[in-house]
């Protein structure tokens, strides 16, 4: 196991639980948003470190594809949470 | 090797910083932008990592693209509506429940992140099979393109790529569905309106090029349609009122773009009696293309539709009202 692998390997797992706290606690929508981001960053973090298999060695492409899909997947979720947000916003300023 | 190892410590030490940081201000501003710091250190990680398709991704949709969807809400909503409705608890055992269910929350995630890492390192520590990585660089030869992401992507995995961008259609559609989309920006300044004369010829070009060169080298539709989603932001912010984003039936051709084209192919290659999405290996190179040039345009068109917050108002005879 490299050192690469515990250092990475760790900080995803404690951006994930970083972000989970926040997406659950905090009181604003924008940062529970930006919480659940730092969450799935900590996701591709791991999976990425997972992939790694050492300088100069070619790292596994399947995982590589997977981040990728997730990231594209990841703003358009939040893309569509904003949009929702607005009419929510617009819902209450009306009532 | 000492040298790598500073370096690895120093992007970890920002990157747990930075999310720190974002998560723990109440200031929405001053998250935003250290969420968006916080994705261009971690395009730094990637590149450190040995991805460098992923941190061309990360570069222009997580720390660009999402920084200026979340930017714009912050600016709509001036900081008074994204709060949410839950009311101020003035009783003191409200007060301890709540203080009790966060202590609760972190220790959880504590144990959870605690029992990841545990997980981690067992599966580190038995050798890795590379099954699945084997597998892609034994075919990499009959999947049309030498770059084993792409390969993955287009081909191996195409399944998933087709159904990611039914994903993207389904929250294009979402967007679209909740309203008219907010009204433009006033018109740039000369300096700005300078600079995306320069800069919008260069994204698009960059578009191109990345579009192009995803074949053999880091790239592809995803990174090359979020440089185009960019383009069309920066002209968006100069002022520009349509953007170059169709609006009507031209826009619904360019959003279903890439899950059309994807199962026309499919489609037609069950008719020829190959399985569905299985590309013979000599045209298995002009397909990837075509249904890459397809999918960047839909990502771009969702993109945009992304930032636009809503339906794009069609009537272009009507003064735009500027915010």
């Amino acid at each position: 196991m490299l050192t690469a692998h515990w250092l990475y390997g760790i900080s995803g797992c404690l951006l994930l639980a970083l972000g989970l706290r926040t997406a659950l606690l905090h009181d604003m929508l924008l940062q529970r948003l930006i919480g659940i981001n730092v969450m799935g960053a900590g996701v591709f973090l791991v999976l990425i470190t997972v992939a790694y298999r050492g300088p100069g060695i070619a790292p596994d492409p399947v995982l590589h594809a997977l981040v990728l899909t997730g990231i594209v997947v990841a703003v358009s979720a939040t893309a569509l949470a904003l949009a929702l947000a607005r009419r929510l916003t617009a819902e209450q300023d009306d009532g | 090797m000492t040298a790598m190892l500073v370096l690895d410590i120093l992007l970890v030490l920002s990157l747990l910083s930075l999310a720190t940081a974002a998560l723990a201000t109440n200031d929405a501003r001053r998250s935003v932008i250290l969420f968006m710091a916080f994705g261009l250190v971690l395009a730094l990680a990637w590149g450190r990592l040995l991805a460098p398709d992923v941190a061309l991704a990360e570069a222009a949709i997580g720390a660009g693209l999402s920084g200026a969807l979340l930017l714009t809400a912050v600016r709509d909503q001036a900081h008074r509506a994204l709060r949410s409705s839950r009311k101020p608890v003035h009783e003191r055992g409200r007060a301890n429940l709540r203080v009790t269910l966060e202590w609760t929350v972190t220790l959880l995630c504590i144990a959870l992140a605690g029992l990841l890492a545990w997980a981690l390192a067992q599966a580190f520590d038995r050798a890795p099979k590379d099954t699945l990585a084997q597998a892609v660089s034994a075919n990499l030869a009959i999947s049309g393109v030498s770059n084993p992401v792409t390969a993955v992507l287009l081909n191996f995995r195409a399944y998933d790529t087709l159904l990611e961008l039914a994903v993207l259609l389904t929250a294009a559609l979402g967007i679209f569905a909740l309203g008219p989309a907010r009204p433009g920006h006033r018109a740039a300044g000369p300096v700005f309106d300078g600079l995306a004369r320069w800069l919008v010829p260069a994204l698009i070009l960059t578009a191109g090029y990345l579009l192009w060169v995803g074949a053999h080298a880091p790239g592809g539709a995803f990174q090359a349609g979020a440089t185009l989603a960019a383009a069309a932001v920066v002209l968006r912010l100069a002022g520009r009122r349509s953007v170059g984003l169709p609006t009507g039936h031209t826009l619904h051709v360019a959003m279903v773009a890439g899950v059309s084209m994807f199962l026309a192919v499919g489609l037609g290659l069950l008719v020829l009696g190959r399985p569905f999405l299985g590309y013979p290996p000599a045209w298995a190179g002009g397909l990837i293309l075509l249904i890459e040039t397809a999918a960047m345009l839909a990502i771009a068109a969702t993109l945009v539709l992304a930032f636009f917050g809503g339906r794009p108002t069609p009537a272009p005879g009507v003064a735009e009202k500027t915010s």
